[in-house]
């Protein structure tokens, strides 16, 4: 067992990807995941990171079940609910603002959009085309339409990558405390420590061709506790930590090997 | 402005060319008028335009909800448009001559023949075009969709159809051009009213000033139809976009 901790009734997501390869345009199958195991709990924050070209959004894609084509097994309860943001905002642009959440989460009430809309700043925006809207706008209103589903499970892939600091901070700020305010099962892909630090309890480390888990670290302290000290010292200690890609494991034995590069 | 500017060059090129080539070969538009109000007066103008219109709303109706159909699934279905798209070719390069020849000895010279054999006429025109719209739909949308659970009904109705939409509306105004034209051949050989019918009789005559009184009527027609419905629609359709203010 990859996971040390028990999978059990609190289980909400078990990722089991034993192998997923890729047919490449010439004809060669290129190995991009091997020997992915772990569990996360009901209301855990779990982040991944890598460096880019890893298969981290291979992998989110592969649990959201986009990318049948794999070896392993993805539990989630049944009837789960599932809420995703994609690494663009992927919302339909002949929809308002509002339509595009609705569309999404139908059985969600007035009274809960206007309270989402609210929090997310984006009251004044329900009736604009996303057209009309800018990048961190688009990606708030993609955030909205995953809350608004209430999932059980939250996928965000990069969600605040090619924003400015200021706004990346603010919207992960917003996300950290909707998270606090109702608990979800959150995996967020990320190549910012930061991000990870900030948001977090588990913090996954992705590397090697074909890429394995190569690291896993457990944030104790809650999100709410952890101030700028917290996060710098944690992310000094993350950085110290991460393996280089390509590289066998070392600083944790025990897990799974990554598989040779 | 500059349509109506445009339209009247084309009423004085019409009047000149009446003037050269002589009333009984080009009538003039005052000619033209005059036998539209004649027509007008004894209420056939209205009836036998309004049987045509009928007719070309039947077939255009038939041709686009089978034609979004069948280039909906052509064009996200590989084996469907791997078998569908021989019959399309040969149904596309069927003269409509033979169509229209065909469906009245096949269903007799009857009023479902008439609009089956203009609707199996601009058929693969709309399939074609739809399917193309098919093809470059955005998988990203899809995936989106399908993330969410959304009901198979609302994807096609807010992710699929939106994105066709400009397609359609190609089709759609190809299509009512090349319907009415066709509607007027099946008229002329097969039934017995309409525009098509009247214009059958006036070329017994040579009677080319009600040719063209009925043409210009249905072009009218036609024209306020384009301009009340399908421009409304595609502005509808299109507000989403951003318009330089």
């Amino acid at each position: 067992m990859n996971d040390a901790r028990p999978a059990g009734e609190y289980a909400l997501l078990e990722v089991h990807i034993a192998r997923k390869v890729y047919q490449v345009a010439s004809g060669k199958r290129l190995e991009v995941l091997r020997d992915i195991r772990f569990c996360l709990r009901r209301g855990e924050v779990a982040a991944l990171v890598g460096p880019s070209g890893t298969g981290k959004t291979t992998m989110l894609r592969i649990i959201a079940g986009l990318e049948p084509d794999y070896q392993g097994t993805i539990g989630r309860p049944a009837h789960s609910v599932m809420g995703m943001v994609f690494q663009e905002p992927r919302l339909l642009p002949w929809r308002t603002v509002e339509e595009n959440v609705r569309l999404a989460a139908s059985e969600a009430s007035d009274a809960q959009l206007a309270e989402l809309f609210d929090l997310l700043e984006l009251t004044a925006h329900r009736s604009h085309y996303p057209g009309e809207l800018s990048l961190g706008l688009a990606r708030r209103v993609a955030l909205a339409r995953a809350l608004a589903v209430e999932p059980d499970l939250l996928i965000l892939d990069e969600p605040f990558v090619s924003l400015d600091d200021a706004l990346a901070r603010r919207l992960r700020d917003e996300l950290a405390s909707l998270i606090d305010k109702r608990p979800v099962t959150t995996l967020l892909v990320t190549h910012d420590l930061d991000e990870a630090v900030s948001l977090a309890d588990r913090v996954f480390f992705l590397s090697g061709h074909p890429a394995g888990i190569v690291r896993e670290c457990t944030i104790d302290k809650p999100r709410r506790a952890r101030g700028p000290a917290d996060l710098a010292a944690l992310r000094v200690s993350l950085e110290q930590a991460e393996v280089p890609a390509g590289r066998q494991p070392t600083v944790n034995p025990g897990k799974q090997p990554s598989g040779p590069s | 402005m500059l349509r109506l500017a445009s339209l009247a060059v084309f009423f004085g090129a019409w009047f000149l060319g009446a003037q050269l080539a002589g009333e009984q070969y080009l009538p003039g538009p005052y000619a033209v008028l005059t036998a539209v109000a004649t027509e007008a007066r004894t209420g056939t103008l209205f009836v036998q335009v309004g049987i045509t219109l009928f007719r070309v709303l039947l077939a255009f109706l038939l041709a686009m909800t089978l034609g979004i159909a069948a280039g909906l699934l052509m064009g996200r279905v590989r084996l469907a448009d791997q078998l569908g798209d021989p019959w399309l070719i040969v149904i596309l390069n069927l003269p409509a001559l033979v169509i229209i020849v065909l469906a009245y000895i096949w269903a007799g010279l009857t009023e479902t023949a008439a609009i089956a054999a203009v609707a199996v006429n601009k058929l693969p025109n709309a399939i074609v075009t739809v399917r193309e719209g098919a093809r470059a739909l955005d998988p990203t949308l899809e995936e989106m969709a399908q993330v969410f659970a959304m009901p198979r009904r609302t994807v096609l109705r807010h992710v699929v159809l939106p994105q066709l939409a400009p397609y359609i509306a190609a089709a759609a105004r190809s299509g009512l051009a090349l319907v009415w034209k066709i509607v007027l051949v099946v008229e002329l050989l097969g039934r017995p009213n309409g525009v098509g019918y009247e214009i059958g009789i006036a070329f017994q005559l040579f009677d080319v000033t009600r040719v063209l009184a009925y043409s210009v009527v249905f072009v009218a027609a036609i024209l306020l139809i384009e301009t009340l419905v399908v421009q409304p629609l595609e502005r509808r359709a299109s507000r989403w976009r951003i318009r330089p203010a």
